[in-house]
Formats: C-alpha cells, structure tokens, sequence
C-alpha cells in the first residue's frame, strides 16, 4: 500500500470517528456509533500496518500484541460488573496515558530522522509536552482507580500549600524543558525527560488525591480529555494527522463533559481540579452550622413503604450511588414493574452527576432492562415533582439536598437539585443519617413530608417487592 | 393513671361511652383501632350502642376484642382512661372515676366550668384541642386537622345540596352548561380540602387567605388565590393567621364584595383563635349574590364569618340559603370517626412506649406537655410556649440562584469584555506560533484546531443517558495512540543512523499491548452496554 494510499484511509477512519461519536448522541443511533468506531479502528490499524511505514519483519510482533491485549481487553470487558464500570474506564485511561509516555520515549531515542533547528526544538517540545500529559493521565487514572474501587478512601487528601506545590511542580517542569530542548544529544537529554516524567507521575497522584468522591465523575471525564490530548500530542510528535484528529476529537469530547459534570453541579472547573471539595472543614461548612436543620425524621418500615406506594398514582425513583454500591438495579426494575401492572405511573429521575461517573446510573437501569423513556434527565422531571405522590430516593444524598437551592452559605449552594420534597412525601432510603460526600446536612431529611427507611438499600427494596406483592 | 408505674402494674382499662351531645353521631374508636389499642396492652371497653350512628356495631368492637358494657355510668366508673370526641357533660363529669384520665376536645378557654369540674375530680385531662401543632411529631395526632379536613369536604357537599346546578360545565344536547363559581375564604386545612373537594366535582374555584405563603398551596388543589390588594403579611402563631390592620380589612371587604357578586358557592372557614370569628360577607354581599347561591359558614360555632348566619341550621334570606352547621364533622361519622380514633391511637402509642397497657404523662415532653390541661387534679393550662421554629431563611436571596442554572445549554452569552479578552489572548496566541512554527508543524496545528471544534459540534447533543457509552467509546478510540506505536515497532528506516532498534521495538511493544486492551476492550464493553439500552 503507497503512502496516498494509507492516507486516505487515514481520512477515511477520522470521518469513521466522528460518525461514531454524532451516532452516540442518541440511544437509537447509538449501536451503529459504537461499529463505525470499530471499523474506523480496523482500517486505521489495517492501513498503517499495510503502509509503507512497517516492515514485514514487525508483521509478527503486531500480531501477538494485539492478541495479548485484545484477548485481555475482551475477557475484562466481559466479566466487568455495570456497576463497575467507572473503575474499568478510569483503568482503561491509564492503559492510554501509559501507552502515550512509552511511544514518547521511543519517539526520543529514536535517531533514524536528524532534524535540525526549529524543527527539531518543536519535535522535542512535542515529545515532552506528550509524555507530560501522558503520565499525568496514567498516574491520575491510577488514584482514580483506586479511588473509584474502594482501594483508596474518598476522602481528599489536601497538603499543606498544595497549590504552592502544583505551581513549583510546574515550574520545575518547564525549567527541565528547557534544559532538554537545549540538550544535544540523547544521552544528555534523557536525565530532564525522566525527572518531568516523575513530576508529572507525582503531579497526576496528587491532582486525583485532592478531589473527593462527589466530585468523581468530573475527574473521570476529565482524565478521559487527557487521554486524547496525549493521543493528540503524539501525532504531533510523529506527524500523524489520525492521531491529531483522533486524539482532538476525544479529547474536546472529555472537555465537554466535564464541562456538562460542573454545571451540574454549578462549580467551576478549576475549582474540582484544585480539589478540596467535599473536606468538611472549611469556612463555609462552619457557617452551616447556623442553618442546621430543626425537626425529627420520621422513619417508615418496608410495609409502609409499600402501603404508600401502593395508594399512588404518580412516582417518581431517584437513584444514586447507594443504590450501585447494594446492586439494588434489578430489584427496583422489579418494583417498577409491578407498581406499573397495578397502574402507578413510575418514572426515574435522573441528576447528572448521580453516580461516580457521567450517566452511571442511566446504564445501571439500562442493565437492569428499565426502558429508557421512563428514566428522565434533571430538566425534564422537575417541574412534576408537585404532582408526584411519592419520590423515592436510593441512596442519594447531595443531589436532593435544598439547601443548594434556600441556603445561599451552602457549600453546595447554587448546584441544580432534584427537587423531591415538593412532592407530596418523599421517602429517603439510606443506611443511617451521614451526611452525603459534600459533608453537608441534609434539611430535606428532616422535611414534614419526608420519611426515611433506614436499611441496606437491596434489602429493603426487596422487602418492600415482597410487601406489593403480597 | 399512675405517675410512676411499678413495672408489673396492671394493663389500665380504656373505656368508649357513647356521645351523649344532641345530634353527634361520632365516636372516640373504631373496631380497627382497638384491635391496637389491645396490642399495646390496654384493656378496651365500649358502650353498648356507641357506634352505632356511625356504622359501627357492638358486635364489630366485640369480634376487634373489646368489652361492650351496656350503661354509662358502668363504663365511666370502671375505666382508667375515657375517650371522648365532645367535651363531657356535668353529668359524665359525675359519673368519671376520682382520679382517671380523660382524653377529648375540651376548649379549655371557652369552658372554664368544665375545667373547674374536672379538677375537682382529680382528674387527668388531656386536651385534644390543645396540641401543638407546630410540632412535626405532633402532626399524627392532630385532631383538628382530621376534623377541619372532612369538615371542609362535607361543607361543599352540603353546599352541592343545597345548590341548584351542576358543579361541572357542560356541554350536553340540551345546551350548555357552566360550571359553578366556588369562593373559599380562608385557606387553612378545612379551607384546602373545600378547595381540592370543589375542583375535584369540576367548579372554578377561587380562594383567599390572609397568609400569602398558602397562594401554592391553593394552586397545587386546583384553585386559583385571590389576593387582597394591600401589602400585609398573616401569620399568626400556630399556623393560624391573626386580626389585620385597619387598611386591609377595607381592601379586604372590596375584595369580599367583589367576589359575592360573581360566586354561586361561597364557603367560608375564617377562624382567629380565642377571638369571635371575623365578620368577613355582610347583609349586602348577601343581597348582591345570585338568587338560588348557597354560603357555608364553617365559622357558624365562633359565631360566624356571615353576618345572616344562624348557627346550627341552614337559612334562606335574599335568596341565598346560608347553611350554618356546626357538626359538619359528625355528618360524615364514620369518616371522622376513623380518623379520630387514629389520632387517639398515635397518641396511646405516645403515651405508652413500652407498650405494657400503662399510660405515662410525661410532661417533660412538648407535645404531651401541651395536651396535658389537667395533671392530677391541678390545672396546668396554658402550657407554656414552644420554642418558636426558626424563620425559613428568607427566599429573595435564593429565589434568583433558582432560576440561574440548567444543567444544559449553552447558558447566556459571554459578556463583551469577556469575548474580547478571549479573542485577543487567542490573537497573541496564534501570532506566536505563526512567527515562529515551520510550515509542517502549522498544517497539523490547522488540522488539530479544526478537528477540536468538530469535537465540540458532535458531542454537544449527546443525551445525558448515553455519557457512559460516549466516554467508553472515546477511550476506545483513543487507542488510535496503536498507530504511534506500530510505526515505531518495525519501521523501513530500521538500524539507519544508530536507531537503537530493539529498545524502540519493546516500548512500542508494550504500549501496542496496552492499546490492544484499551481498543478491544473499549468497544466491547460499549457494545455490551448499549445492548442493554431499550425503549
């Protein structure tokens, strides 16, 4: 295959790509996204290593590569549970940033084309600016990982002066990009190279450690940017417009939704990556202390739960992570489905950053086989909740909270919220009365037309499935 | 009742008379309820004929497990504890066990005798009327509400009586119908459900309160709120509202006037508490009123918010009938009754937490403390008062908040200032590179900014359902990374230039692998995923 040849594949794959991710604006298109991705992948792949730019003698090595990791790729990709699924994308962007560092470091000692001048000061940025946003998403995948499994705790870990920290991280980066532009050959520039990639590896942990759990599926799409931004700098690195092309796609896509978490939450970019969210100790928790809220909650059994649900017309679940953490997916399409044959009008609400990652809890349902046009977005379903008879929360927290709506010294004060306490009751399915990842006080809890069922989520559901059934 | 229970005290005795007020057909327990009341350790008694007015048999309270006892006198003296729905007479007074606790509507205020009698006997009295419902614990057991709510349904059926027409417009063969005008004054339980009763048969309804927060409520029944035209604010304590200013009373009549021209029902529930009802309709509203209107004036007992009303009997004067009923509860008894005798049971359950059949007053708490009228014979009315609630934070401040965000959207444009700074750091931006870039690294830049923004087209519209999917298949093919890698791992330049050959082959290598998981991997669990995905 020429070189034109294997260009216009490479057209050919990038118009692919962008098909794939317009497919996947909509659930009806979605399955053909996905295959003309797999298509434009196949040809992208096939093209390269059919052009002029591999020899026959690398045809095995390729080979066994992709059939060592394509066949793990698949069997992980079979067994992962859904409610896995924001761990298995963070350690897939890890696999990403990783790949993105080790093609850097084979791009530098790479010595078979000498360019001179500009030319090889803007090769040499591209190659330290790659391998920087490589580790920095490789390590941050790895804390979010971690993070998102369980293996690390939620918490924020915030160092003293922790900005301070980033800014002389930064410093010291450009300092030694410096020195590496200035190297003359590969020996005397290694030693640079390698002191950033341990920067930029120790700069990803940090970032990722700082930020608390609430603030994950920002984290998460964020990383999910770097990832392209890597892909993006690489095929600068080795001027390959599919990389760019690819790489700019994923990664303004990444951007976009982060941008879409922050809103959600009505915060402001740079303050999830400073981290600090979601500690508890700040000023603006104290100031909470004032508003704190009067009154008793009123808990209600699994029967009662029933009874009420029973005696409704319109309801309306609110899902969040709790209900990832009991698996309770399955159990709750149950309830639907039997509340739906006695005729109650059942719908999902569904807040955008219910969940540790963007739509969490939309391919939850999706699995437990809810249809998706009774599960409504937070725009959608608000407006009804003042003719909903019962808004049944599971094991959410912050994204029902109204003090982000009548408390103007809230830590979360401003974030859209689902609005369930306008509904004639609400009932809140939790496992005790801790405050929800912002480390805020619910008032809704302690709302006049609010009961709680204390219990593990799966549990109770069950209890009450068993209750409408009999 | 004992105030310090020994833990093997007998279960006390709860006794049922039958009401003895002319006309009252309700009484203080259903069946259901006893079958409770025993539960909790009580012994249950009930008057022979008791419920009988409401529907309910001396054989139902048998087979519920309770004693029927065939006299007053027998029942008052063997019981611990009475239950009652009217104040007692002086005859029941007499016929009351020295010492036990009686637990009705009392109206300590207006019945100062009554109380005088009652502490004479010893007795312990528990209020009904008294609670304070201001305590969200103590809205399970607030009579009054369950009262004042089927009160106001029966007060539009009453009205539906005596009117003449439909409730609901129609279109019908023999022409058409419109529906009836209801005015509610006064927005308070009963009020609300004369609303939600009057919507629900198809009337337009329109309301009034004094307390401008209630205009939501109002509106979520299907009423439409009426305001006053004057600037005041009505709550009083206690979710009552309080006698108004001079000004507003005489916007108010305008009002009232206005409305009385145009309404067929007007159902009033005006009450201020320890004060005779307002006198909200005169003798002119009346006579301005449509021939053939019907007025309930739920306030007939306080004397009445109508100035024509007789209380206690439906009159007609002007053509208007003016029914003044004061037992509307009792005219719906089974209803009332049932949910009277339930918050009785809730407060039982209060009384008796250890559900061991022995009543405990304690006056240590808020709720209990406010019913309790008479402990052992020394009056103990007024309770002192509740820490008032905190103010709700006022809703200025966050109304505004409220309505800034969607999560959605691309919000409202950027403000000129901001637009310019942005345009020109981008200028600078670009300047730079085009002085200093070669020509191969600007075509790659040109293709990178346009694939950005191409980005930024496609993913926009992606529905929130399919963030998950969208970012799974990003990762996937932001393994197109393999190609990096599979050119470095066997390139034709191979061994040229010193090229350190097998080093370069085992890092692109290992990345190759890691992509290989990353692309496979990737679009497989999309796959799997948007399978699951059905309408």
């Amino acid at each position: 295959m020429s070189a034109s040849l294997a260009t216009v594949a490479y057209i050919g794959a990038a118009i692919l790509f962008i098909l794939s991710l317009g497919g996947l604006s909509n659930p009806e298109t979605s399955r053909r996204g996905n295959l003309l991705g797999m298509v434009g992948m196949a040809l992208a792949v096939l093209a390269t290593v059919l052009g002029p730019r591999v020899s026959s003698a690398g045809l095995a090595w390729i080979i066994a590569a992709l059939v060592i990791g394509g066949g793990v790729g698949l069997y992980a990709a079979k067994v992962v549970k859904m409610t896995q699924m924001p761990e298995l994308v963070a350690l897939m962007h890890s696999l990403v940033g990783l790949a993105a560092c080790l093609v850097g470091f084979a791009s530098y000692v790479d010595t078979s084309m000498p360019l001179q001048g500009v030319e090889k000061t803007i090769h040499e940025v591209e190659i330290y600016v790659g391998i920087l946003i490589g580790a920095i998403t490789f390590s941050g995948s790895l804390i979010a990982f971690g993070k998102l499994s369980g293996k690390i705790g939620g918490k924020p870990l915030l160092l003293p002066a922790r900005h301070w920290l980033n800014l002389v991280g930064l410093l010291v980066v450009i300092w030694f990009g410096r020195a590496f532009v200035n190297a003359h050959d590969v020996q005397s520039g290694m030693a640079p190279l390698i002191i950033m990639t341990v920067i930029a590896l120790l700069f990803g942990v940090h970032m990722v450690m700082a930020i608390g759990g609430a603030d994950m599926p920002v984290v998460v799409s964020m990383l999910n940017s770097y990832s392209g931004w890597a892909a993006a700098a690489t095929g600068f690195m080795l001027s390959n417009d599919l990389l760019i092309v690819t790489g700019a796609l994923v990664g303004s896509s990444g951007a976009i939704l982060s941008y879409i978490m922050c809103n959600a939450m009505n915060r402001n970019f740079i303050s999830v990556i400073a981290g600090g969210f979601g500690s508890g100790g700040g000023a603006p928790a104290k100031k909470g202390d004032a508003a704190e809220p009067q009154g008793e909650v009123v808990p209600v059994s699994s029967q009662e739960t029933a009874e009420m649900l029973r005696e409704s017309k319109n309801v309306v679940i609110v899902p969040g992570y709790g209900m990832a953490v009991a698996q309770a997916q399955h159990t709750v399409f149950e309830i639907t489905q039997t509340l739906r044959e006695m005729g109650v009008n059942v719908r999902f609400a569904i807040h955008p950053v219910a969940g540790r990652m963007p739509g969490h809890m939309n391919v939850l349902l999706a699995e437990a086989k809810v249809p998706y046009d009774i599960v409504m977005e937070m725009d959608e379903i608000n407006e009804d909740f003042p003719d909903t008879d019962v808004a049944i929360v599971i094991g959410a927290n912050d994204i029902v909270n109204p003090s982000a709506l009548e408390d103007p010294s809230s830590p979360i004060a401003g974030m859209p919220v689902l609005e369930v306490w306008k509904a004639r009751h609400s009932i809140v399915m939790k496992r005790s009365m801790a405050s929800g990842y912002a480390g805020v006080d619910n008032p809704l809890f302690y709302k006049e037309n609010n009961r709680m069922l204390f219990g593990d989520a799966k549990k109770m559901l069950d209890e009450v499935l068993a209750a409408l059934r009999a | 009742m004992q105030t310090e229970p020994t833990p093997q005290a007998q279960p006390q005795r709860i006794g049922v008379p039958r009401e003895t007020f002319p006309g009252e057909k309700r009484v203080a327990t259903v069946p259901d309820v006893v079958e409770k009341l025993i539960k909790l350790g009580f012994t249950v008694a009930v008057e022979s004929g008791a419920g009988d007015a409401a529907n309910f048999s001396d054989d139902a309270y048998r087979a519920a497990g309770a004693e029927v006892v065939a006299g007053a006198a027998q029942l008052w003296s063997t019981s611990d504890i009475v239950l009652k729905v009217r104040p007692p007479s002086e005859d029941e007074v007499g016929l009351m066990r020295g010492g036990g606790t009686l637990i009705d509507f009392i109206w300590p205020a207006q019945n100062p005798q009554l109380m005088e009698q009652l502490a004479a006997r010893k007795a312990t009295v528990l209020a009904i009327d008294c609670l304070p419902r201001t305590l969200s614990r103590a809205q399970k057991m607030d009579a009054l509400t369950s009262t004042a709510g089927v009160s106001g349904y029966r007060a539009v059926i009453e009205a539906a009586n005596a009117f003449g027409r439909y409730f609901n417009g129609q279109i019908t063969a023999a022409g058409k119908v419109p529906p009836a005008k209801v005015f509610i004054a006064g927005a308070g339980v009963a009020g609300l459900a004369a609303i939600g009763t009057a919507a629900n048969l198809g009337a337009i309804v329109r309301a009034n309160d004094t307390r401008a927060e209630v205009a939501d409520q109002v509106k979520s029944l299907g009423g439409e709120f009426v305001k006053v035209d004057y600037e005041e604010e009505g709550s009083g304590g206690g979710g009552y509202a309080k006698v108004m200013s001079e000004g507003f009373q005489a916007a108010q009549r305008q009002m009232y006037a206005t409305q009385a021209k145009d309404a067929d029902i007007i159902i009033t529930t005006a009450l201020i508490p320890g004060k005779p009802a307002p006198r909200l309709i005169t003798a002119e509203m009346v006579q301005s009123m449509k021939p053939g209107s019907v007025i309930v004036d739920m306030a007939a007992e306080q004397g009445g918010n109508c100035e024509l009303t007789v209380p206690g009997e439906a009159v007609v004067r002007h053509g208007v009938t003016i029914i003044g009923y004061t037992d509307l509860a009792s005219r719906l008894a089974k209803q009332s009754s049932t949910l009277y005798a339930t918050n009785l049971l809730r407060l039982m359950e209060e009384l008796c937490k250890a559900k061991d059949g022995v009543a405990v007053v304690n006056m240590e708490d808020d709720a209990i403390r406010g019913l309790t009228v008479i402990k052992d014979g020394s009056v103990t009315w007024p309770a002192p008062p509740l820490k008032a609630p905190p103010a709700p934070a006022p809703k200025a401040a966050a109304a505004p908040m409220a309505e800034k965000k969607s999560a959605h959207g691309p919000g409202e444009p950027m403000s000129a200032k901001a637009l310019s700074i942005v345009f020109a750091i981008g200028a600078v931006l670009f300047w730079l590179i085009g002085a200093y870039a070669p020509e191969a690294f600007l075509g790659h830049f040109t293709v990178f900014v346009l694939a950005c923004f191409i980005g930024y087209m496609v993913v926009w519209n992606v529905t929130p359902a399919l963030h998950t999917p969208l970012m799974s298949v990003t990762n996937a093919i932001s393994s197109i990374i393999a190609i990096g890698a599979l050119v470095q791992i066997a390139p034709p330049e191979a061994g040229v230039n010193g090229r350190p050959d097998g080093l370069i082959m085992w890092l692109a290598f290992a990345a190759l692998v890691l992509t290989a998981v990353n692309m496979f991997g990737g679009f497989a669990v999309t796959r799997r995923m948007l399978a699951m995905f059905r309408k």
